[in-house]
């Protein structure tokens, strides 16, 4: 099953490739990867998101966490937290389907961004399920291009996971 | 974390080139002998290198050579080795190196030199990505190019390489990093805040390891290489005499708890004795201790001591419930959880386990009718087994004996009585062959004072015996026993017990009845070595008396012995080590019980 694992880490060179090196030398696939700077100087966030059973998963974990730039790795179950992914789609439209195609996204609080006379790109965040009803409304259209970024997560309330790792 | 370093002077910082601030770092580290060669990369580094003596230098022949030196320096001793290479190919050579160092957790610092930063990625001459190459073998890597980055680096690296689960570190540096100059500043303290070994094991684990301890009726301490690497064989011994639980030590911890210590019952896994072999596998507690569950310890896992519940004490928390889930996880150091498990079992238990319950019954009975031996060989010739033996008893405990890999290294495993930690050397995870020669070489530099025998195959001497010219010329008088069987024996071996005497490609010509190419003694000799050769039983003694006495250079013995001896016990892979053999088509008659 899928688990989302958000990897606190220094900002040095190399470091994604020890993480992304780690998963495929123990033959996990990595089904979606988001990096990114943090509130603190020099750390970084990853979010992996990996198809994995749970005994090969914490081997994994602990594998990760003997990578010297790894401070801190936690695993964010999908109750205690906030996921979204962000996605862009191209979407062929005539005058006649513009607006059908407008109604659809407007019901999914997402946008176009871009608008030609025979195409809309349109932006959507949300979880991979609202992500994937969208690309599913929009195929009878005829969508020209997807693009999309890793999933992002963050625990839910007020504790944070570099203030804590941090503290110690 | 914070890790206090005696601090230079504080005064304003002395600026030295990069070079100049490599040779610096080593000397605050403590480093007092490295092994290397030059090359385009790291002239800048040897140009100072020259011109200080704080560091002895030890040019070897080939930088795996330098590589292995460095490992047996380290596991010698327990300090870090530190080799040196230049860049691409010089890196590459020390890639063997850094995996067996990586496989055995050997303290290992590995310095390359890398093309000028401005022509990294351009496919420079004798450019490669060695960071990029040993990701998957190094504990961490650093890529340096500025000057002012190498005093912290080194002193990272170095942490990084002794501490916690020990292992190679390396810190490849570029050529303009080395010639540039920049103020030697050096930092008081390390800050690695994804790096914090755990050494102290929780409370609450000590107890529920002393409570299975005291409740356990066959018990059985699994030592193994973490024992040594953790400097805890006292702490150990006195584990096993206060739970009276009998000992097993694996190939990497022979000598953490010595042979001749009445609870040792041997080496255990698929070359090991049979008492070692079935108490794990009989037993109702396996206490591992800095061991790993070693595929050739435990044979077919699922059949790997099926009643015994474990408790699990290492440094590293991936290597528990790895292969075999841990009843009791003990994350700590063996040092301090061993002296832990010796308060925690006293308070529960009112003695060590008796020597006349069923247990110490069972495996007295198992020691005296499944001694290790070796029989006379079939066709006359020299028994490797009673070679290795002598030379044990002749030279004693007190040496350091490195091994190569194959059938002479389970003998020298088996036959030779180890005493003391880090008195045999070997390459047990990797299983690299060649390994015997320079690490042999890196102990005696370590320790010149004791005795330091290279016991090597005639396979594994044709890998590495270059450094012969290194310890000839520098001073460094190791002794060579190469056991000539003319073969790659342990192949062989398989192909006669498994592929119904197929011998492809394992003869080797260099023993009785071949072409003996290339010829050991005139090898040796060239090299500048005392070297002789023996065939017959009656010379074994006076050679090795011959060898013991010289000390003015090395000494190469030519054992040529028996091509047909097998190593016994053996337990075939991928079988229950129930089914250990003692000898061929042997088993115990463990059914038995």
């Amino acid at each position: 099953m899928s688990h989302v694992l958000s990897l606190l880490v220094e900002d040095k060179p190399g470091l994604l490739t020890r993480v992304a090196g780690l998963f495929a030398r123990r033959g996990f696939n990595i089904e979606s990867l988001a990096v990114g700077k943090t509130e603190v100087p020099g750390l970084s966030r990853i979010t992996v998101v990996v198809d994995v059973e749970d005994q090969p998963l914490e081997q994994v974990t602990k594998q990760l966490n003997k990578l010297i730039n790894v401070v801190k790795i936690v695993e964010l179950e999908r109750d205690s937290s906030v996921q979204r992914e962000h996605m862009m789609i191209k979407v062929r439209v005539d005058n006649a389907s513009r607006a059908q195609v407008l109604e659809v996204i407007n019901l999914f609080r997402a946008r176009a961004i871009d608008v030609t006379t025979d195409a809309l790109v349109i932006e959507v965040t949300g979880d991979t399920a609202k992500c994937q009803a969208l690309v599913r409304l929009l195929e009878p259209f005829g969508i020209k291009e997807i693009v999309q970024s890793g999933l992002l997560a963050i625990g839910r309330g007020s504790k944070s996971i570099s203030e804590r790792a941090l503290k110690n | 974390m914070t890790h206090p370093r005696p601090a230079p002077p504080a005064s304003s910082p002395q600026v030295l080139t990069g070079s100049g601030a490599i040779l610096k770092s080593l000397e605050l580290l403590g480093v007092t002998d490295v092994f290397g060669l030059p090359g385009g990369a790291v002239i800048p580094l040897y140009d100072e290198l020259m011109q200080q003596d704080a560091i002895r230098h030890i040019l070897v022949r080939h930088e795996q050579g330098a590589g292995h030196a460095a490992e047996g320096y380290a596991s010698a001793t327990g300090k870090v080795g530190v080799a040196i290479a230049t860049s691409g190919p010089g890196a590459t050579n020390l890639v063997t190196a850094i995996a067996d160092a990586f496989m055995d957790s050997v303290p290992f610092l590995a310095i390359t030199g890398q093309v000028f930063s401005t022509l990294m990625g351009t496919d420079a001459f004798q450019e490669a990505d060695i960071t990029g190459i040993t990701m998957p073998i190094t504990k961490h890597s650093f890529l340096v190019t500025k000057a002012e980055d190498i005093p912290r680096v080194l002193q990272e690296a170095y942490h990084i390489a002794s501490t916690g689960r020990p292992g190679p570190v390396l810190v490849d540096i570029t050529k303009d990093a080395q010639q540039n100059s920049a103020p030697f500043v050096w930092p008081d303290r390390i800050e690695l805040p994804g790096y914090r070994p755990v050494t102290k094991a929780h409370g609450k684990q000590i107890a529920a390891a002393a409570d299975l301890l005291a409740a356990a009726e066959r018990p059985v301490l699994y030592v193994g290489g973490g024992t040594i690497r953790a400097r805890a064989s006292e702490e150990v011994i006195e584990l096993a005499e206060a739970t009276g639980a009998p000992v097993v030590t694996t190939l990497m911890a022979r000598g953490a708890v010595p042979d001749s210590h009445p609870q040792h019952l041997g080496m255990p896994g698929m070359h090991g004795s049979v008492p070692a072999v079935l108490a794990l596998q009989e037993s109702d507690l396996i206490l591992a201790l800095g061991a790993r569950f070693d595929d050739r310890v435990t044979g077919r896992v699922s059949d790997f001591a099926p009643g015994a519940k474990v408790v699990h004490v290492d440094i590293d928390p991936a290597e528990i419930s790895k292969i075999r889930t841990a009843d009791v996880p003990i994350v700590g150091d063996v040092k301090v959880v061993a002296a832990d498990l010796v308060t925690a079992f006293r308070d529960r238990a009112s003695g060590p386990l008796s020597g006349e319950s069923p247990w110490w019954q069972r495996l007295k009975e198992l020691r005296e009718r499944f001694p290790l031996g070796y029989a006379p060989s079939s066709d006359g010739h020299i028994v490797p087994q009673q070679v290795i033996a002598r030379i044990g008893e002749l030279t004693g405990p007190e040496a350091t004996y490195a091994a190569g890999v194959g059938q002479h290294q389970m003998w020298t495993a088996q036959f030779i009585k180890y005493e003391r930690p880090n008195s045999f050397l070997n390459s047990g995870g990797a299983g690299t062959m060649g390994y015997g020669v320079p690490a042999a070489m890196g102990a005696k530099v370590a320790e010149p004072e004791r005795v330091v025998w290279a016991i090597d195959g005639d396979g594994c001497f044709q890998m590495t015996n270059q450094e012969l010219a290194t310890c000839t010329l520098n001073n460094i008088p190791i002794k060579v026993a190469i056991i000539n069987n003319s073969s790659l024996g342990m192949v062989k071996q398989w192909q006669n017990l498994f592929y119904e005497g197929r011998y492809s490609f394992t003869e080797l010509d260099t023993g009785h009845g071949r072409a003996m190419v290339p010829d050991f003694v005139k090898m040796g000799e060239a090299y500048g070595a005392l070297a002789i050769r023996v065939t017959k039983e009656e010379e074994i003694d006076d050679a090795i008396k011959l060898a013991l006495a010289t000390n003015d250079r090395p000494v190469v013995i030519d054992f040529v012995v028996s091509s047909d001896s097998m190593v016994w016990p053996m337990v075939p892979q991928g079988v229950s080590n129930s089914f250990v053999q003692y000898a061929k088509e042997h088993s115990p008659e463990w059914e038995e019980e």
